[in-house]
């Protein structure tokens, strides 16, 4: 049976939501993968490939992962040692949990943190990833036409998430380059008052940290003003902690968590933040996402609403033993930081040496690369332009700031942690290779400045939708 | 702590809509009876006195059969030690379209349960959070808030929460009649679809739920025909809920609405969609692999977006692509399950059938229609209650009460029967035997002696149990975490 090409008239057909694009796939966001797509770099099969830095993923330490995996074989219900829990587990459909899995998360959570607070592991709700999450967080807290603020930049899919079948609003707060685009209690009442006076009515402020794309962590006096602003203004607070085990370098990781009780003020049934295994231990597959709220009514709707999204009882039981084991979560929060940190360096270091400034950053899979100096004019179209050529030109698929909502153009977004050092090594000899020609060649900037649209042979990059896109393609990623 | 209603601010409520309004359904008295279970569930050696679970539609007849598959195919798993070379790749997979070896394998399966009649394209096969998140998914698709889908009744009680939730789509149920079965007709179709559209609403489609739960039954081919043909020239949705489709264990055999297409000339198959589940057919409900399958290409599209907020584990998907790509696992479990269905159905049928007990003659599913009408003292919902909680105090069974399908009609219940062992199902027809000759006895006695105190002493709602608690009609919410009742489909 061949299905049809077209739904007639779609508008009546499918649903507002199926139609309005809300799914948010047509930013650039999502464009650049294309070229990855056609021409993706191999080291040996393929040198002159795309390099693929638009993807946030956390690559450096699979191989503690998999040592554990090997030595572990009672985590898993497939091996000889463990198949005596395959008819448990796989008949377990609990929405509540294995409890030894969500007490493995609340202690990694914990450790996480310096074990500075406790998670209550009744506390803990199963989502599908962060995605699911932040969509179920917003279903109990908003209504359709709700808003909930968020600084700006911020991760693109948060449109997505926070949106699209929900129906809240986002409202962005520009942030600057001149403070390092670090929210402000004055942006944020500013832009507060500026929603509520526009008759939106605002039910909370979206948090990042570590922040995504920013790669820095927020400062505690900067937290414990946020957290006391929307304590008075008795709206919630939403952290995404998604990255907290990425931070490789001071400051020290303050979460949410940490400073509830310095905010005397402080209603916990405000304050809820989500989390997932996605980033920190590199496994987005298995689609373990937490969603922890400290208001009992919250925590039992999203429970009910998790049904929705369940992880895998096989998933919630292997995480469960790994991250029971002391030892192994030691090591693991030991090296992971460490790496991440040398693989910044590197690239920082590097880039710096050709002149090229980043965001100093120390957390996250990325950095926030400052490429204003190549842009002619301070304009979005400019940045767009200078993309294509980062992408066509120099090969490397990075994120241009525009797509994260930031204010001002010639940022980049550029990940570092998933790939491998020969990989690295190439990305930044390319830039290195680009800069150089920059300086010395006047044709160049020349022929970049009449660049309209199109790569070296000339074939029009339009906003390509992803329609046209195969099924195979790497763009269709759940989070990035 | 607390919860304020108003958050003080002027902005109105703390939480949303969605959170207050109780439409997620657990204050069903589907959900009620797992407390007697959950306080005293049986244990043939530890607590042979008590509850025995008959209200979990789970298919526990062929594990031996899925995990002797495991232990002989290391390879499916990325832990083992003949799998783990592909950890870092499938940890690291989180593509939206799944792995294709999955979506191949799923739609291999999908058509041989239908015997090659209907051919499945992979790349309409979407991922979803089970069959939960495949029908809210699918909703979310189709309609707007407020538009309305048509359901026969008696029906699987948790499209309460799955079809209108979070969507703010309405159901509108078909009340079908004992005196066919329950079988949905056109008429009545014809007749709740004028009487929605007159009072305003928006119909935006059908659902099925074939093979049938809560009745065990598969519609006939020119019924679905019929009600196929009816959708396509009102140009509204017909969305099938399969998920039973493999638990077929007699004639009639299986049609599946994606063989009747082609028969249907009107059929436009934009309009038409499947959802799907392994937690059925292959009693594996924890690895939550759901799935949507759509002949409208936007809907594929929008859909396979949204499956983002529920994809399968990478590792399970591996697993099952593995599992199902094995075809001669496949010829025999689906060999094996529909006769050990068959085998333990035919079991309870025949055994209720010698105390005077009927069921609808079914032909599928986990579970069976029994008819207890004649154990009513009036045709009344109260009296149904009443007899359920007999049946769950006294007889010590859980069994769902007619009335949590919202049937029409009191003096059903729906009684699994593949979630036990075969001790078990032994012990609870010895009891259902005990409690009709009781009953019997009792009326008896009540003829001799010309009152009925005794079958109303029996009837009572309210019970001493053996620790000398009064025990009530219990409402979720006093329920403690670890209640099983807590389900995400069942």
């Amino acid at each position: 049976m061949v299905g049809c090409s077209s739904d007639g008239d779609g508008s009546k057909v499918l649903s507002k939501i199926a139609m309005n694009g809300g799914h948010g796939e047509d930013s650039p966001y999502f464009e650049g993968w294309k070229a990855y797509d056609n021409n993706p770099f191999h080291p040996t099969q393929n040198p002159n490939g795309v390099i693929q830095m638009g993807l946030s993923e956390n690559q450096l330490c699979f191989d503690l992962i998999e040592d554990w995996i090997k030595n572990n074989p009672k985590a898993s219900i497939c091996t000889a040692d463990g198949v005596e829990n395959f008819r448990n587990i796989t008949n377990f459909q609990d929405y509540h949990g294995l409890p030894e899995f969500r007490q493995a998360l609340a202690k990694f959570m914990a450790r996480i943190r310096g074990n500075r607070v406790e998670f209550d592991a009744d506390r803990i709700v199963m989502s599908s990833g962060c995605t699911g999450a932040s969509e179920t967080l917003m279903f109990c807290l908003a209504d359709p036409g709700d808003a909930f603020l968020v600084p700006s930049p911020y991760y693109p899919a948060f449109n997505r998430d926070l949106r699209w079948r929900t129906g809240v609003q986002l409202i962005p707060i520009s942030c600057h380059s001149s403070n390092n685009f670090q929210l402000t209690l004055s942006d944020l009442e500013s832009a507060y008052s500026k929603a509520i006076e526009s008759g939106v009515k605002v039910k909370g402020l979206i948090l990042t940290n570590p922040s995504n794309p920013l790669g820095t962590t927020s400062d505690v006096d900067t937290l414990k003003a946020l957290l006391e602003f929307t304590s008075r203004r008795k709206i919630h607070i939403v952290c995404d902690e998604i990255y907290s085990a990425t931070v490789f370098a001071p400051p020290v990781f303050t979460s949410i968590s940490e400073v509830m009780r310095e905010v005397e003020c402080c209603d916990p049934c405000f304050v809820h933040f989500i989390y997932s295994l996605s980033k920190d231990l590199g496994l987005p597959g298995f689609r373990v996402g937490v969603l922890y709220s400290y208001n009992d009514a919250v925590v039992s709707t999203a429970r009910k609403m998790s049904s929705f999204g369940l992880v895998s009882s096989q998933t919630q039981l292997l995480v469960a033993s790994m991250l029971s084991d002391g030892d192994f979560v030691e090591r693991f929060l030991g090296e992971s930081p460490r790496r991440l940190r040398d693989r910044h360096r590197k690239f920082v270091e590097v880039l710096g040496r050709v002149g090229i400034g980043c965001l100093k950053g120390n957390a996250g899979l990325f950095f926030w690369m400052d490429f204003r100096k190549f842009l002619e004019e301070e304009t979005f179209e400019e940045e767009m332009r200078l993309w294509r050529v980062i992408v066509h030109d120099i090969r490397l698929n990075v994120s241009p700031g525009s797509s994260f909502g930031c204010a001002e153009p010639g940022f980049f977004r550029v990940c570092f942690a998933n790939m491998d050092e020969v990989t690295a090594d190439v990305a930044l000899g390319r830039i290195g290779a680009f800069v150089t020609r920059w300086h010395g060649d006047k044709n160049l900037r020349l022929s970049f400045k009449s660049l309209k649209s199109g790569d070296e042979n000339n074939n029009s990059l339009s906003m390509t939708s992803p329609h046209v896109m195969s099924p195979r393609s790497p763009v269709v990623i759940a989070r990035n | 702590m607390g919860i304020p209603k108003d958050g003080g601010n002027g902005l109105g409520a703390v939480l949303s809509k969605i959170a207050t309004d109780g439409r997620h359904g657990e204050d069903s008295p589907y959900f009620d009876g797992w407390k007697a279970y959950e306080e005293n569930p049986f244990h043939p050696a530890q607590n042979p006195d008590g509850v025995i679970q008959m209200g979990l539609s789970e298919n526990g007849l062929c594990f031996d059969l899925t995990e002797d598959w495991m232990k002989s195919n290391p390879k499916a798993s990325i832990c083992t030690a003949e799998g783990v070379e592909n950890f870092s790749s499938i940890a690291n997979f989180q593509d939206y379209h799944g792995l294709p070896e999955f979506r191949q394998a799923i739609a291999r399966f999908m058509t041989r349960i239908r015997c090659g009649r209907a051919k499945f394209d992979s790349d309409r096969i979407v991922m979803s959070g089970g069959c939960t998140g495949a029908c809210e998914t699918l909703v979310f698709c189709l309609a707007d808030p407020e538009d309305a889908f048509l359901v026969p009744s008696p029906y699987y009680p948790a499209f309460n929460r799955d079809v209108r939730w979070r969507t703010g789509v309405q159901l509108i149920p078909i009340n079908c009649k004992s005196s066919n079965n329950f079988q949905l007709t056109l008429p009545e179709l014809e007749s709740a679809y004028e009487e929605a559209v007159e009072s305003g609403v928006n119909v935006k489609g059908l659902i099925l739920t074939n093979p049938s739960n809560p009745l065990g039954t598969t519609l006939d081919r020119t019924s679905l025909r019929e009600l196929l043909e009816f959708t396509s020239r009102k140009k509204i949705h017909l969305v099938c809920d399969e998920i039973y489709s493999a638990t077929v264990f007699s004639s009639p055999e299986f049609t599946s609405v994606s063989e009747v297409m082609h028969e249907v000339e009107c059929c436009d198959p934009n309009l038409v969609h499947i959802i799907y589940s392994l937690s059925k057919d292959m009693g594996l409900p924890g690895f939550r692999v759901g799935v949507i399958y759509s002949y409208n290409n936007t809907v594929v599209s929008i859909a396979r977006k949204m499956s983002s907020f529920g994809l399968v584990s990478s590792q399970t998907q591996l697993l099952v692509a593995s599992m199902l790509s094995d075809e001669e696992f496949v010829e025999k479990f689906l060999e094996e399950s529909p006769r050990r269905l068959r085998a333990r159905h035919r079991k309870f049928v025949r055994a209720l059938g010698e105390v005077g007990i009927g069921c609808l003659q079914g032909n599928a599913g986990l579970f069976f229609w029994m008819d207890l009408r004649h154990f009513l003292k009036e045709q009344t919902f109260e009296e149904e209650m009443r007899l359920w909680r007999v049946i769950v105090h006294d007889v010590r069974l859980n069994v769902s009460p007619g009335s949590s399908f919202g049937c029409p009609e009191p003096g059903f219940f729906r009684v699994c029967f593949a979630n036990m062992e075969e001790g078990t199902a032994d012990v609870a027809l010895g009891r259902i035997r005990a409690f009709v000759s009781k009953r019997e006895h009792d009326g008896e006695k009540k003829r001799k002696w010309g009152g009925n105190k005794m079958l109303r002493l029996s009837l009572k709602p309210l019970r001493y149990d053996e620790n000398n608690i009064l025990t009530t009609m219990s409402s979720p919410d006093m329920m403690s975490p670890r209640s099983p009742l807590v389900r995400a489909r069942n």
